[in-house]
């Protein structure tokens, strides 16, 4: 896919997101529309996967450790293929296979169940570790919520991944400095982040705007260092793409209303 | 019987065993290898130990992770360390019932010297509740081997809770998960009990023939799924039902008895066990003996 087409892509999973949070009513947009970029530069050109085979043995992993970024998710994995686009309409609704957090017992092309904060960066580092046990060739990716990184088991599983050498494992940080209760700052303060990730032991990479997919996929695209797990710090904007919901703390788990709804597939249009 | 030995120490060895027959079994620990017994896995499969050094939560998401890539990973620690990596094991293993198994050993008051911190009392109450998890505690070594190679075949989380104080073995017992097995036939009252309290009833059962009651002992070492059929056969046959563990009574054996019985069956029910409170340092037998979980204890209360 060309630059061009990647981005018509984010415009459409955010449009998805849009829809599926107002149809459920509930739901995560703030966090999703920032996260756009990452999801759609992994499943849309970096990793190897195929939606017709989503149990490939061999295939990338991606853990969405901020598993609350669901509609995001959803509308790649829906996009890619892994189900009908229709099934969107079915978020968080009874017995879908679009769980409110991801299930991987539900919904194809989902590698971890998560939605529990710091569980999938660790979940991630097993698989890394696994995979190199059993030489496995594939990459897993984990992407990680910045108010996230204030649970415990993010550090544990940092440390293990650096233990134990895997350069198989990509953390991807969606940096938007929001969170439930505030900024990050204001709730926890995160400090230098990028300088604790490399304090851990990871190859640290900064990428200024990780809502220009070009630069998402320059951090994605570069060589892993042998030894080392990678951590791509991306500096997002929560509610990317939608001017009212732009760094808008409010929005972290609000849908928007059919009234919203239309502003905001408006502002998707130009 | 033979020779004392711990569960735990059978867990090490079991291990070892099916590792030689199954290159998908890989352990971790979390700074404990020498306490859980896996050190001998450890020096016979170097590869296929995994130190997590101490950080059991992240030991417990790691090995969940390493069961999606079609390994079967057996987590070690101590059990009281369950309620620690417990929303882990809930969220990461068991809401999606993935393939990883636990074998937390120094279950129970017989840890001793080490004291109430560190005496769990209430892992099988934690265990229970969640869907989908297996919670096996042997009665024995012999029972313990057979505990660990059962959960390796099934699919989806087992709970093994195992004990550090060494305890009799029993004559080989045929053991099938979910089935429990009657240790001493008998008519006037049953006992339900597991672990090493499975010892301890069956001197109980002594004590009391010798006051001429006749006491079954069944030996329910599969607390969930729990051998119901079984429990509703003893408690109607015998009328007199006791649950002895060493455990907390609340939400262990007792409850998951006394579940069964309610509204199926019409008996006399007491819950023997540890009565809301935590553990402290002594000697093994000291402790169980201040918890009122010694035999001639037990066997005053059945006496009532």
């Amino acid at each position: 896919m060309t630059i061009h087409e990647l981005e018509a892509t984010c415009k459409q999973v955010r449009r998805d997101i849009i829809n599926m949070t107002a149809d459920a009513g509930s739901g995560h947009p703030g966090g999703s529309l920032s996260v756009t970029e990452i999801l759609v530069a992994l499943y849309f050109d970096v990793m190897n996967v195929d939606p017709k085979n989503p149990k490939d043995p061999t295939r990338d992993r991606l853990v969405l450790s901020k598993g609350h970024a669901t509609p995001g998710l959803y509308g790649v994995l829906g996009r890619k293929g892994y189900f009908p686009v229709e099934e969107m309409k079915h978020f968080r609704q009874l017995h879908s296979i679009l769980q409110g957090h991801p299930d991987m017992k539900k919904c194809p092309g989902v590698d971890a169940s998560t939605g529990s904060l710091g569980q999938g960066a660790s979940i991630a580092t097993g698989m890394a570790l696994g995979a190199k046990h059993i030489q496995n060739p594939c990459h897993v990716y984990a992407v990680l919520g910045d108010g996230e990184c204030q649970e415990g088991l993010i550090w544990e599983a940092s440390m293990a991944a650096a233990h134990y050498q895997l350069d198989n494992l990509t953390f991807i940080l969606d940096n938007n400095g929001m969170q439930i209760d505030g900024t990050n700052c204001q709730v926890m303060s995160l400090g230098d982040i990028n300088a604790k990730f490399a304090a851990f032991g990871f190859n640290v990479i900064d990428v200024a705007d990780g809502n220009d997919i070009a630069q998402v996929l320059t951090a994605l695209h570069k060589p892993a260092i042998p030894g080392k797990p990678t951590c791509i710090i991306c500096h997002t904007v929560k509610g990317k793409g939608i001017s009212f919901m732009e760094n808008q703390v409010g929005w972290h788990g609000k849908a928007p209303n059919n009234e919203q709804r239309e502003q905001a597939l408006k502002e998707l249009e130009a | 019987m033979s020779e004392n030995k711990a569960t735990r120490v059978a867990y090490g060895e079991a291990l070892v065993e099916l590792g030689k027959k199954n290159d998908k079994i890989v352990v971790l620990d979390a700074d404990l290898a020498s306490a859980t017994m896996t050190g001998t896995f450890r020096k016979e499969f170097p590869d296929r130990h995994f130190e997590c050094g101490i950080a059991e939560a992240n030991m417990v998401t790691m090995a969940n992770g390493m069961s999606t890539m079609g390994l079967i990973p057996f987590c070690s620690t101590f059990a009281v360390f369950a309620g620690r990596c417990y929303e882990q094991i809930r969220n990461s293993v068991c809401y999606p019932h993935n393939n990883v198994k636990f074998g937390f050993t120094h279950a129970g008051l017989t840890v001793g010297e080490d004291g109430g911190s560190h005496q769990a009392i209430e892992d099988i109450a934690l265990m229970r509740v969640l869907p989908g998890m297996t919670v096996i505690a042997p009665c024995d070594a012999n029972e313990a081997k057979k505990a660990v190679a059962a959960a390796a075949e099934m699919d989806g989380p087992v709970y093994l809770r195992l004990a550090r104080l060494p305890t009799a073995v029993f004559d080989d017992m045929p053991f099938t998960v979910g089935k429990g097995h009657v240790m001493r036939e008998g008519k006037d009252a049953v006992i339900f009990t597991f672990g090493i309290m499975v010892e301890v009833s069956l001197q109980v059962a002594d004590l009391l023939a010798a006051k001429g009651m006749d006491v079954a002992v069944v030996n329910i070492h599969t607390l969930k799924p729990l051998d119901e059929d079984l429990v509703k056969a003893y408690a109607t046959k015998c009328g007199k039902v006791f649950t002895v563990e060493e455990h907390s009574v609340i939400g262990g054996l007792g409850d998951a008895v006394a579940s069964v019985l309610a509204g199926n069956v019409s008996c006399q029910f007491r819950k023997i066990g540890v009565e809301d409170r935590f553990g402290q340092s002594g000697k093994p037998m000291d402790v169980l003996r201040e918890y009122g979980l010694c035999a001639d204890q037990i066997a005053e209360k059945i006496l009532g």
